[in-house]
Protein backbone atom coordinates (compact mmCIF):
# COMPACT_ATOMS: atom_id res chain seq x y z
CA UNK A 1 0.00 0.00 0.00
CA UNK A 2 3.08 2.44 1.24
CA UNK A 3 4.14 1.74 -2.72
CA UNK A 4 0.77 2.76 -4.02
CA UNK A 5 0.65 5.76 -1.81
CA UNK A 6 4.31 6.66 -3.44
CA UNK A 7 3.46 5.88 -6.93
CA UNK A 8 0.08 8.03 -6.45
CA UNK A 9 1.71 11.16 -5.40
CA UNK A 10 4.61 10.90 -7.71
CA UNK A 11 1.92 10.80 -10.40
CA UNK A 12 0.24 13.68 -8.73
CA UNK A 13 3.39 16.13 -8.30
CA UNK A 14 4.33 15.27 -12.42
CA UNK A 15 0.77 16.01 -13.48
CA UNK A 16 0.71 19.45 -11.60
CA UNK A 17 3.96 20.34 -12.99
CA UNK A 18 2.90 19.29 -16.99
CA UNK A 19 -0.14 21.27 -16.20
CA UNK A 20 1.02 24.14 -15.35
CA UNK A 21 3.80 24.32 -18.32
CA UNK A 22 0.44 23.47 -20.64
CA UNK A 23 -0.86 26.46 -18.51
CA UNK A 24 1.49 29.40 -19.91
CA UNK A 25 0.54 29.12 -23.50
CA UNK A 26 -2.64 29.69 -24.74
CA UNK A 27 -2.99 26.80 -27.08
CA UNK A 28 -2.88 24.38 -24.50
CA UNK A 29 -4.12 26.27 -21.42
CA UNK A 30 -7.65 24.63 -21.56
CA UNK A 31 -6.01 21.33 -21.26
CA UNK A 32 -3.06 22.09 -18.35
CA UNK A 33 -6.12 22.65 -15.69
CA UNK A 34 -7.30 19.18 -16.41
CA UNK A 35 -3.99 17.54 -15.83
CA UNK A 36 -3.63 19.66 -12.43
CA UNK A 37 -6.96 18.19 -11.56
CA UNK A 38 -6.60 14.40 -12.40
CA UNK A 39 -3.71 15.29 -10.56
CA UNK A 40 -5.57 16.35 -7.12
CA UNK A 41 -8.57 13.47 -7.65
CA UNK A 42 -5.21 11.14 -7.61
CA UNK A 43 -3.72 12.74 -4.39
CA UNK A 44 -6.84 13.01 -2.71
CA UNK A 45 -8.28 9.52 -3.41
CA UNK A 46 -5.23 7.63 -2.27
CA UNK A 47 -5.14 9.94 1.20
CA UNK A 48 -7.95 7.85 2.34
CA UNK A 49 -5.52 4.74 2.28
CA UNK A 50 -2.82 6.84 4.27
CA UNK A 51 -1.96 4.29 6.84
CA UNK A 52 -2.97 4.85 10.67
CA UNK A 53 -5.52 7.56 9.96
CA UNK A 54 -8.62 7.84 11.72
CA UNK A 55 -11.55 10.52 11.86
CA UNK A 56 -12.78 9.14 8.09
CA UNK A 57 -16.13 10.27 8.61
CA UNK A 58 -15.20 14.20 9.61
CA UNK A 59 -12.67 13.89 7.03
CA UNK A 60 -15.32 12.97 4.35
CA UNK A 61 -17.99 15.68 5.57
CA UNK A 62 -15.33 18.64 5.82
CA UNK A 63 -14.46 17.79 1.91
CA UNK A 64 -18.10 17.17 0.95
CA UNK A 65 -18.79 20.96 2.84
CA UNK A 66 -15.74 23.07 1.51
CA UNK A 67 -16.10 21.18 -2.02
CA UNK A 68 -19.89 21.88 -2.55
CA UNK A 69 -19.63 25.58 -0.85
CA UNK A 70 -16.23 26.10 -3.25
CA UNK A 71 -17.75 24.41 -6.50
CA UNK A 72 -20.92 26.56 -6.01
CA UNK A 73 -19.69 30.24 -5.52
CA UNK A 74 -16.84 29.56 -8.42
CA UNK A 75 -19.55 28.92 -10.68
CA UNK A 76 -21.69 31.50 -10.25
CA UNK A 77 -19.02 34.56 -9.98
CA UNK A 78 -18.66 36.91 -12.62
CA UNK A 79 -15.97 37.06 -14.33
CA UNK A 80 -15.13 41.17 -13.26
CA UNK A 81 -15.18 39.58 -9.67
CA UNK A 82 -12.54 36.68 -10.45
CA UNK A 83 -9.71 38.28 -8.56
CA UNK A 84 -10.97 38.48 -5.70
CA UNK A 85 -12.80 34.82 -5.58
CA UNK A 86 -9.11 33.91 -6.37
CA UNK A 87 -7.60 36.28 -3.15
CA UNK A 88 -10.38 34.03 -1.48
CA UNK A 89 -9.56 30.78 -2.46
CA UNK A 90 -6.33 31.32 -1.96
CA UNK A 91 -6.57 32.61 1.79
CA UNK A 92 -8.64 29.29 2.51
CA UNK A 93 -5.30 27.04 1.37
CA UNK A 94 -3.17 29.76 3.72
CA UNK A 95 -5.55 28.72 6.62
CA UNK A 96 -5.32 25.11 5.57
CA UNK A 97 -1.54 25.22 5.97
CA UNK A 98 -2.13 26.96 9.24
CA UNK A 99 -4.66 24.53 10.60
CA UNK A 100 -2.20 21.60 9.57
CA UNK A 101 0.78 23.66 11.85
CA UNK A 102 -1.84 24.00 14.61
CA UNK A 103 -2.29 20.61 14.78
CA UNK A 104 0.58 19.32 14.47
CA UNK A 105 2.26 21.70 16.79
CA UNK A 106 -0.55 20.53 19.30
CA UNK A 107 0.17 17.01 19.38
CA UNK A 108 1.85 15.31 21.81
CA UNK A 109 4.30 13.78 19.06
CA UNK A 110 7.87 15.95 19.35
CA UNK A 111 9.22 16.33 15.99
CA UNK A 112 12.52 17.23 16.41
CA UNK A 113 13.82 20.80 16.02
CA UNK A 114 14.03 20.73 12.37
CA UNK A 115 10.71 19.76 11.47
CA UNK A 116 9.19 22.22 14.88
CA UNK A 117 10.80 25.12 13.04
CA UNK A 118 9.59 24.59 9.61
CA UNK A 119 5.69 23.84 11.33
CA UNK A 120 5.93 27.22 12.63
CA UNK A 121 7.46 29.08 9.52
CA UNK A 122 4.42 27.08 8.02
CA UNK A 123 2.16 28.19 10.38
CA UNK A 124 2.59 31.66 10.08
CA UNK A 125 2.80 32.01 6.73
CA UNK A 126 -0.45 30.35 6.17
CA UNK A 127 -1.96 32.37 8.42
CA UNK A 128 -0.61 35.77 7.22
CA UNK A 129 -1.69 34.49 3.76
CA UNK A 130 -5.16 33.61 5.03
CA UNK A 131 -6.14 36.72 6.65
CA UNK A 132 -4.55 39.12 4.66
CA UNK A 133 -6.37 37.12 1.55
CA UNK A 134 -9.70 37.87 3.39
CA UNK A 135 -8.64 41.45 4.01
CA UNK A 136 -7.98 41.87 -0.23
CA UNK A 137 -10.93 39.77 -0.78
CA UNK A 138 -12.92 41.86 1.54
CA UNK A 139 -11.76 45.52 -0.05
CA UNK A 140 -11.96 44.46 -3.76
CA UNK A 141 -15.35 43.15 -3.19
CA UNK A 142 -16.48 46.95 -2.10
CA UNK A 143 -16.97 45.28 1.77
CA UNK A 144 -14.09 47.32 3.66
CA UNK A 145 -13.79 50.94 2.47
CA UNK A 146 -11.11 52.82 2.28
CA UNK A 147 -7.42 51.93 3.86
CA UNK A 148 -6.34 52.48 7.34
CA UNK A 149 -3.45 54.21 7.90
CA UNK A 150 -1.31 55.78 10.61
CA UNK A 151 1.93 56.94 11.17
CA UNK A 152 4.61 54.10 12.39
CA UNK A 153 2.57 51.84 10.65
CA UNK A 154 5.22 49.98 9.40
CA UNK A 155 6.79 49.38 12.69
CA UNK A 156 4.21 48.13 14.30
CA UNK A 157 3.84 45.71 11.83
CA UNK A 158 7.61 44.93 12.53
CA UNK A 159 7.22 44.36 15.71
CA UNK A 160 4.20 42.01 15.54
CA UNK A 161 6.42 40.18 13.34
CA UNK A 162 9.15 40.32 15.74
CA UNK A 163 6.73 38.75 18.44
CA UNK A 164 5.81 35.80 16.57
CA UNK A 165 10.15 35.49 15.62
CA UNK A 166 9.85 35.41 19.38
CA UNK A 167 6.55 33.00 20.37
CA UNK A 168 8.36 30.73 17.54
CA UNK A 169 11.76 30.80 18.63
CA UNK A 170 9.72 29.83 22.50
CA UNK A 171 7.98 27.10 20.91
CA UNK A 172 10.75 25.57 18.98
CA UNK A 173 13.20 25.39 21.93
CA UNK A 174 10.47 24.08 24.44
CA UNK A 175 9.00 21.33 22.03
CA UNK A 176 5.46 23.53 21.51
CA UNK A 177 2.00 22.75 22.96
CA UNK A 178 -0.15 25.01 24.65
CA UNK A 179 -0.69 28.88 25.22
CA UNK A 180 2.31 30.06 23.15
CA UNK A 181 0.91 28.32 20.23
CA UNK A 182 -2.58 29.48 20.48
CA UNK A 183 -1.10 32.59 20.91
CA UNK A 184 1.52 32.76 18.06
CA UNK A 185 -1.54 32.40 15.67
CA UNK A 186 -3.34 34.61 16.99
CA UNK A 187 -0.59 37.74 16.63
CA UNK A 188 0.18 36.06 12.93
CA UNK A 189 -3.09 36.12 11.92
CA UNK A 190 -3.17 40.03 13.28
CA UNK A 191 -0.34 40.34 10.83
CA UNK A 192 -2.20 39.64 8.02
CA UNK A 193 -4.53 42.14 8.44
CA UNK A 194 -2.34 45.18 9.62
CA UNK A 195 -0.25 44.45 6.52
CA UNK A 196 -3.05 44.47 3.90
CA UNK A 197 -5.66 46.92 5.41
CA UNK A 198 -3.34 50.05 4.18
CA UNK A 199 -2.90 48.82 1.16
CA UNK A 200 -4.73 50.69 -1.75
CA UNK A 201 -7.17 48.82 -3.83
CA UNK A 202 -5.47 49.75 -7.60
CA UNK A 203 -2.51 47.65 -6.06
CA UNK A 204 -4.38 44.47 -4.78
CA UNK A 205 -3.89 42.01 -7.44
CA UNK A 206 -0.32 42.38 -6.71
CA UNK A 207 -0.40 41.61 -2.96
CA UNK A 208 -3.19 38.78 -4.15
CA UNK A 209 -0.36 37.22 -6.26
CA UNK A 210 1.99 37.51 -3.48
CA UNK A 211 0.12 36.00 -0.96
CA UNK A 212 -0.64 33.00 -3.37
CA UNK A 213 3.17 32.21 -3.44
CA UNK A 214 3.21 32.68 0.53
CA UNK A 215 0.84 29.94 0.69
CA UNK A 216 2.54 27.75 -1.51
CA UNK A 217 5.77 28.48 0.74
CA UNK A 218 3.50 27.48 3.74
CA UNK A 219 2.54 23.85 2.17
CA UNK A 220 5.67 23.18 1.04
CA UNK A 221 6.76 24.14 5.03
CA UNK A 222 3.34 21.74 6.13
CA UNK A 223 4.83 19.11 3.05
CA UNK A 224 8.05 18.60 5.28
CA UNK A 225 6.29 18.38 8.72
CA UNK A 226 3.99 15.44 7.04
CA UNK A 227 6.89 14.20 5.13
CA UNK A 228 4.74 14.23 2.00
CA UNK A 229 6.52 14.93 -0.98
CA UNK A 230 3.62 16.14 -3.27
CA UNK A 231 2.77 19.18 -1.10
CA UNK A 232 6.84 20.16 -0.77
CA UNK A 233 6.64 19.70 -4.71
CA UNK A 234 3.33 21.39 -5.38
CA UNK A 235 3.94 24.07 -2.32
CA UNK A 236 8.04 24.81 -3.97
CA UNK A 237 6.55 25.60 -7.46
CA UNK A 238 3.59 27.47 -6.76
CA UNK A 239 6.33 29.03 -4.67
CA UNK A 240 8.62 30.03 -7.00
CA UNK A 241 5.79 30.67 -9.56
CA UNK A 242 4.08 33.03 -7.66
CA UNK A 243 6.97 35.07 -6.74
CA UNK A 244 8.02 35.37 -10.12
CA UNK A 245 4.65 36.49 -11.60
CA UNK A 246 4.17 39.17 -8.48
CA UNK A 247 7.25 40.60 -9.68
CA UNK A 248 6.05 40.35 -13.70
CA UNK A 249 3.05 42.04 -12.01
CA UNK A 250 4.20 44.86 -9.81
CA UNK A 251 6.73 45.80 -13.71
CA UNK A 252 3.96 45.86 -15.50
CA UNK A 253 2.44 48.42 -13.19
CA UNK A 254 5.71 50.49 -13.06
CA UNK A 255 6.31 49.88 -8.95
CA UNK A 256 8.15 47.53 -6.93
CA UNK A 257 7.16 44.90 -4.63
CA UNK A 258 8.62 47.20 -1.53
CA UNK A 259 6.63 49.99 -3.21
CA UNK A 260 2.94 48.15 -2.76
CA UNK A 261 3.74 46.92 0.09
CA UNK A 262 5.00 49.96 2.46
CA UNK A 263 4.11 53.02 0.37
CA UNK A 264 0.68 53.17 0.64
CA UNK A 265 -0.07 54.63 -2.92
CA UNK A 266 -2.50 53.03 -5.32
CA UNK A 267 -5.39 54.47 -3.81
CA UNK A 268 -7.33 57.62 -4.89
CA UNK A 269 -4.93 60.29 -4.47
CA UNK A 270 -6.70 63.67 -6.27
CA UNK A 271 -4.42 65.64 -8.02
CA UNK A 272 -5.88 68.78 -9.05
CA UNK A 273 -5.92 70.02 -12.93
CA UNK A 274 -3.39 71.74 -13.23
CA UNK A 275 -4.26 74.73 -15.37
CA UNK A 276 -6.13 75.16 -18.72
CA UNK A 277 -4.93 72.06 -21.18
CA UNK A 278 -7.07 73.62 -23.69
CA UNK A 279 -10.82 72.18 -24.65
CA UNK A 280 -12.08 68.94 -25.52
CA UNK A 281 -13.70 68.41 -28.32
CA UNK A 282 -17.09 66.60 -28.47
CA UNK A 283 -18.22 64.13 -31.73
CA UNK A 284 -20.99 61.95 -31.87
CA UNK A 285 -21.90 58.28 -32.44
CA UNK A 286 -22.84 58.48 -36.49
CA UNK A 287 -19.36 60.57 -37.14
CA UNK A 288 -17.65 58.29 -35.23
CA UNK A 289 -19.30 55.06 -37.62
CA UNK A 290 -18.52 56.62 -40.30
CA UNK A 291 -14.99 57.19 -39.38
CA UNK A 292 -14.45 53.15 -38.19
CA UNK A 293 -16.40 51.84 -41.38
CA UNK A 294 -14.01 53.43 -43.93
CA UNK A 295 -10.85 53.18 -41.61
CA UNK A 296 -8.26 50.75 -42.68
CA UNK A 297 -7.01 49.86 -39.87
CA UNK A 298 -8.80 49.93 -36.23
CA UNK A 299 -7.07 49.73 -32.56
CA UNK A 300 -9.65 48.88 -30.11
CA UNK A 301 -8.21 49.96 -26.21
CA UNK A 302 -10.03 48.63 -23.53
CA UNK A 303 -10.22 49.97 -19.92
CA UNK A 304 -11.63 48.35 -17.00
CA UNK A 305 -14.76 50.70 -17.31
CA UNK A 306 -15.96 49.12 -20.14
CA UNK A 307 -16.37 46.03 -18.28
CA UNK A 308 -17.95 47.77 -15.67
CA UNK A 309 -20.49 49.16 -18.30
CA UNK A 310 -20.54 45.75 -19.62
CA UNK A 311 -20.07 46.65 -23.12
CA UNK A 312 -17.79 44.08 -24.37
CA UNK A 313 -19.70 42.21 -26.15
CA UNK A 314 -21.31 44.45 -27.82
CA UNK A 315 -17.69 45.86 -28.72
CA UNK A 316 -16.80 43.20 -30.19
CA UNK A 317 -20.59 42.96 -32.34
CA UNK A 318 -19.12 45.71 -33.66
CA UNK A 319 -15.92 44.77 -34.31
CA UNK A 320 -17.48 41.83 -36.32
CA UNK A 321 -18.99 44.68 -38.20
CA UNK A 322 -16.07 46.11 -39.07
CA UNK A 323 -13.98 43.10 -40.14
CA UNK A 324 -16.91 41.90 -42.48
CA UNK A 325 -16.27 45.47 -43.76
CA UNK A 326 -12.58 44.44 -44.65
CA UNK A 327 -11.31 47.02 -41.74
CA UNK A 328 -8.35 45.37 -39.73
CA UNK A 329 -9.12 45.74 -36.32
CA UNK A 330 -7.22 44.53 -33.42
CA UNK A 331 -7.25 44.93 -29.23
CA UNK A 332 -4.40 46.94 -27.81
CA UNK A 333 -4.45 45.70 -24.05
CA UNK A 334 -2.51 47.43 -21.46
CA UNK A 335 -0.62 45.20 -18.64
CA UNK A 336 -2.59 46.33 -16.11
CA UNK A 337 -6.09 46.82 -18.04
CA UNK A 338 -8.89 45.40 -15.64
CA UNK A 339 -8.04 44.94 -12.03
CA UNK A 340 -4.93 42.24 -12.35
CA UNK A 341 -2.73 41.74 -15.40
CA UNK A 342 -4.30 39.57 -17.98
CA UNK A 343 -8.14 40.32 -16.54
CA UNK A 344 -8.82 41.77 -19.40
CA UNK A 345 -8.00 39.15 -22.17
CA UNK A 346 -10.80 37.17 -19.81
CA UNK A 347 -13.10 39.17 -19.91
CA UNK A 348 -12.85 39.34 -23.50
CA UNK A 349 -12.30 36.38 -24.17
CA UNK A 350 -15.78 36.04 -22.17
CA UNK A 351 -17.42 37.87 -25.32
CA UNK A 352 -15.89 35.76 -27.80
CA UNK A 353 -12.92 37.52 -28.92
CA UNK A 354 -10.39 35.63 -29.96
CA UNK A 355 -7.30 36.17 -28.93
CA UNK A 356 -4.83 36.05 -31.82
CA UNK A 357 -6.82 39.44 -32.20
CA UNK A 358 -5.61 40.60 -28.94
CA UNK A 359 -2.22 42.27 -28.65
CA UNK A 360 0.14 42.84 -25.95
CA UNK A 361 1.16 46.99 -25.36
CA UNK A 362 4.64 45.24 -26.45
CA UNK A 363 3.48 44.26 -29.63
CA UNK A 364 1.33 46.72 -30.62
CA UNK A 365 2.88 50.07 -29.38
CA UNK A 366 4.35 50.69 -32.65
CA UNK A 367 1.12 50.64 -34.84
CA UNK A 368 -0.32 53.25 -33.41
CA UNK A 369 0.89 55.38 -35.71
CA UNK A 370 -0.66 53.95 -38.87
CA UNK A 371 -3.67 53.31 -37.43
CA UNK A 372 -6.77 55.60 -38.20
CA UNK A 373 -8.67 55.47 -35.53
CA UNK A 374 -7.86 54.30 -31.70
CA UNK A 375 -11.39 53.51 -29.98
CA UNK A 376 -10.74 54.11 -26.19
CA UNK A 377 -13.08 52.73 -23.99
CA UNK A 378 -13.12 52.86 -20.10
CA UNK A 379 -9.33 52.86 -20.35
CA UNK A 380 -7.87 56.32 -19.02
CA UNK A 381 -4.63 56.47 -17.16
CA UNK A 382 -2.94 53.92 -19.34
CA UNK A 383 -3.06 56.12 -22.17
CA UNK A 384 -1.89 59.51 -20.41
CA UNK A 385 0.83 60.71 -21.95
CA UNK A 386 1.45 62.55 -19.39
CA UNK A 387 3.40 59.43 -18.47
CA UNK A 388 6.14 60.33 -20.42
CA UNK A 389 6.64 63.71 -20.76
CA UNK A 390 5.30 65.03 -17.14
CA UNK A 391 8.19 64.12 -14.51
CA UNK A 392 5.98 65.48 -11.42
CA UNK A 393 3.06 63.45 -12.51
CA UNK A 394 2.13 60.36 -10.17
CA UNK A 395 2.00 57.72 -13.30
CA UNK A 396 5.42 59.40 -14.65
CA UNK A 397 7.54 56.33 -16.44
CA UNK A 398 4.21 54.10 -16.30
CA UNK A 399 4.67 52.21 -19.49
CA UNK A 400 1.75 53.50 -21.80
CA UNK A 401 -0.13 52.09 -25.02
CA UNK A 402 0.38 55.27 -27.97
CA UNK A 403 -3.12 56.43 -28.32
CA UNK A 404 -1.90 59.34 -29.14
CA UNK A 405 0.07 58.83 -31.57
CA UNK A 406 -3.26 57.33 -34.20
CA UNK A 407 -4.54 59.87 -36.63
CA UNK A 408 -7.65 60.17 -34.89
CA UNK A 409 -8.25 59.26 -31.09
CA UNK A 410 -12.10 58.65 -30.16
CA UNK A 411 -12.55 58.14 -26.19
CA UNK A 412 -15.49 57.02 -24.84
CA UNK A 413 -16.29 58.33 -21.67
CA UNK A 414 -19.30 58.89 -19.56
CA UNK A 415 -18.04 62.29 -18.36
CA UNK A 416 -15.56 64.78 -18.09
CA UNK A 417 -14.53 64.22 -14.77
CA UNK A 418 -10.63 62.47 -14.48
CA UNK A 419 -9.92 58.83 -13.88
CA UNK A 420 -9.44 56.23 -11.33
CA UNK A 421 -5.82 57.88 -10.05
CA UNK A 422 -7.66 60.83 -9.85
CA UNK A 423 -5.06 62.52 -12.55
CA UNK A 424 -6.01 64.74 -15.57
CA UNK A 425 -5.71 63.12 -18.90
CA UNK A 426 -3.76 65.16 -21.59
CA UNK A 427 -4.35 62.75 -24.31
CA UNK A 428 -8.35 64.24 -23.93
CA UNK A 429 -6.64 67.63 -25.16
CA UNK A 430 -5.41 66.97 -28.00
CA UNK A 431 -5.94 67.77 -31.94
CA UNK A 432 -6.21 64.39 -32.68
CA UNK A 433 -8.65 63.21 -29.95
CA UNK A 434 -12.85 63.88 -30.17
CA UNK A 435 -14.82 62.50 -27.27
CA UNK A 436 -17.75 60.35 -27.65
CA UNK A 437 -19.90 61.03 -24.46
CA UNK A 438 -22.06 58.56 -22.80
CA UNK A 439 -22.22 55.35 -21.24
CA UNK A 440 -19.79 52.54 -22.88
CA UNK A 441 -23.10 49.81 -23.62
CA UNK A 442 -24.56 52.56 -24.88
CA UNK A 443 -22.51 54.09 -27.42
CA UNK A 444 -20.98 50.52 -28.52
CA UNK A 445 -24.98 50.18 -30.18
CA UNK A 446 -25.15 53.49 -31.68
CA UNK A 447 -21.88 52.95 -33.18
CA UNK A 448 -23.44 49.38 -34.48
CA UNK A 449 -26.18 51.15 -35.42
CA UNK A 450 -24.36 54.17 -37.28
CA UNK A 451 -22.15 51.21 -38.78
CA UNK A 452 -25.26 49.01 -39.80
CA UNK A 453 -26.76 52.17 -41.73
CA UNK A 454 -24.40 52.97 -43.99
CA UNK B 1 5.97 5.53 4.69
CA UNK B 2 9.20 5.98 2.83
CA UNK B 3 11.04 8.46 5.07
CA UNK B 4 12.69 11.47 3.25
CA UNK B 5 15.98 12.30 4.91
CA UNK B 6 16.55 16.17 5.52
CA UNK B 7 19.05 16.65 2.46
CA UNK B 8 17.16 14.74 -0.11
CA UNK B 9 13.84 16.53 0.78
CA UNK B 10 16.46 19.97 0.52
CA UNK B 11 17.35 19.11 -2.75
CA UNK B 12 13.52 18.53 -3.89
CA UNK B 13 13.01 22.02 -2.60
CA UNK B 14 15.54 23.42 -4.65
CA UNK B 15 14.66 21.66 -7.94
CA UNK B 16 10.99 21.94 -7.76
CA UNK B 17 11.93 25.78 -6.75
CA UNK B 18 13.80 26.33 -10.30
CA UNK B 19 10.91 24.09 -12.03
CA UNK B 20 8.14 26.54 -10.98
CA UNK B 21 10.52 29.64 -12.11
CA UNK B 22 11.07 28.27 -15.32
CA UNK B 23 8.01 26.78 -16.15
CA UNK B 24 6.36 30.50 -15.64
CA UNK B 25 8.82 31.94 -17.29
CA UNK B 26 8.10 32.49 -20.78
CA UNK B 27 4.38 32.93 -19.89
CA UNK B 28 2.53 35.97 -22.34
CA UNK B 29 0.47 38.26 -19.93
CA UNK B 30 -2.69 37.62 -21.65
CA UNK B 31 -2.27 34.35 -19.36
CA UNK B 32 -1.24 36.14 -15.92
CA UNK B 33 -4.70 35.87 -14.59
CA UNK B 34 -5.42 32.19 -15.26
CA UNK B 35 -2.12 31.31 -14.38
CA UNK B 36 -2.04 32.56 -11.06
CA UNK B 37 -5.64 31.22 -10.42
CA UNK B 38 -4.25 27.87 -11.93
CA UNK B 39 -1.17 27.88 -9.36
CA UNK B 40 -3.78 28.97 -6.59
CA UNK B 41 -5.56 25.33 -7.61
CA UNK B 42 -1.80 23.64 -7.13
CA UNK B 43 -1.62 24.92 -3.98
CA UNK B 44 -4.37 23.40 -2.71
CA UNK B 45 -2.83 20.20 -2.48
CA UNK B 46 -2.48 20.99 1.21
CA UNK B 47 -6.38 19.51 1.23
CA UNK B 48 -3.91 16.38 1.42
CA UNK B 49 -2.03 17.49 4.25
CA UNK B 50 -4.94 18.99 6.04
CA UNK B 51 -6.61 15.17 5.53
CA UNK B 52 -3.70 13.55 7.47
CA UNK B 53 -3.34 16.21 10.36
CA UNK B 54 -7.21 15.51 11.15
CA UNK B 55 -6.78 11.85 10.48
CA UNK B 56 -4.23 12.16 13.37
CA UNK B 57 -6.03 14.24 15.80
CA UNK B 58 -7.20 12.79 19.05
CA UNK B 59 -8.42 15.30 21.05
CA UNK B 60 -11.86 17.91 20.31
CA UNK B 61 -9.54 20.97 19.77
CA UNK B 62 -7.53 19.29 17.28
CA UNK B 63 -10.31 17.62 15.69
CA UNK B 64 -11.73 20.86 15.31
CA UNK B 65 -8.85 22.53 13.65
CA UNK B 66 -8.09 19.98 11.55
CA UNK B 67 -11.88 19.62 10.43
CA UNK B 68 -11.55 23.40 9.42
CA UNK B 69 -8.37 22.61 7.56
CA UNK B 70 -9.76 19.76 5.58
CA UNK B 71 -12.96 22.82 4.70
CA UNK B 72 -10.68 25.02 3.58
CA UNK B 73 -8.30 22.89 1.86
CA UNK B 74 -10.76 21.58 -0.08
CA UNK B 75 -12.52 24.84 -0.95
CA UNK B 76 -8.76 25.91 -2.36
CA UNK B 77 -8.92 22.89 -4.61
CA UNK B 78 -12.18 22.52 -5.61
CA UNK B 79 -12.82 26.53 -6.50
CA UNK B 80 -9.68 27.27 -7.86
CA UNK B 81 -10.46 24.09 -10.05
CA UNK B 82 -13.46 25.90 -10.94
CA UNK B 83 -12.32 29.36 -11.34
CA UNK B 84 -9.28 28.73 -14.00
CA UNK B 85 -10.97 25.92 -15.70
CA UNK B 86 -14.12 28.46 -16.68
CA UNK B 87 -11.29 31.43 -17.35
CA UNK B 88 -9.42 28.99 -19.44
CA UNK B 89 -12.09 27.55 -21.91
CA UNK B 90 -13.19 30.84 -23.10
CA UNK B 91 -9.97 31.12 -24.56
CA UNK B 92 -10.39 30.67 -28.57
CA UNK B 93 -8.34 31.77 -31.53
CA UNK B 94 -9.99 32.74 -34.42
CA UNK B 95 -9.94 29.75 -36.37
CA UNK B 96 -12.00 27.56 -33.51
CA UNK B 97 -15.62 27.24 -34.05
CA UNK B 98 -17.57 27.71 -30.77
Amino acid sequence: MDLLIQVSYFAAAFLFIMGLKRMSSPVTAASGIKWAGAGMVVATVITFAYPDLHNYFLMTTAIFIGGVLAWWTGKKVAMTDMPQMIALYNGMGGGSAAAISAVELASSVNHGPVITTLAVLGGIIGSVSFSGSLIAFGKLQGLIKGSFRFSGQNLVNIAMLAVTGLLGLLIITSGGGGFSVFLLFVVALALGVTMTVPIGGADMPVVISLYNALTGLAVAFEGFVLNNAAMIIAGTVVGSAGSLLTQLMAKAMNRSLGNVLFSGFGDTEAVAAEGDQGVMKPIDANDVGIMMAFAEKVLIVPGYGMAVAQAQHKVWELCQLLIDRGVKVKFAIHPVAGRMPGHMNVLLAEAGVPYDLIYDQEEINAEFETTDVALVIGANDVVNPVARSDPSSPIYGMPILNADKARNCIVVKRGQGAGFSGIQNALFFLDNTRMLYGDGQEMASELIQAVKSL
Amino acid sequence: MIELSGFAALYIFMLAAFTGYEVIAKVPAILHTPLMSGSNFVHGIVVVGAMVALGHADTFLTQLVGFIGVILGAGNAVGGYVVTERMLEMFKASGDKN
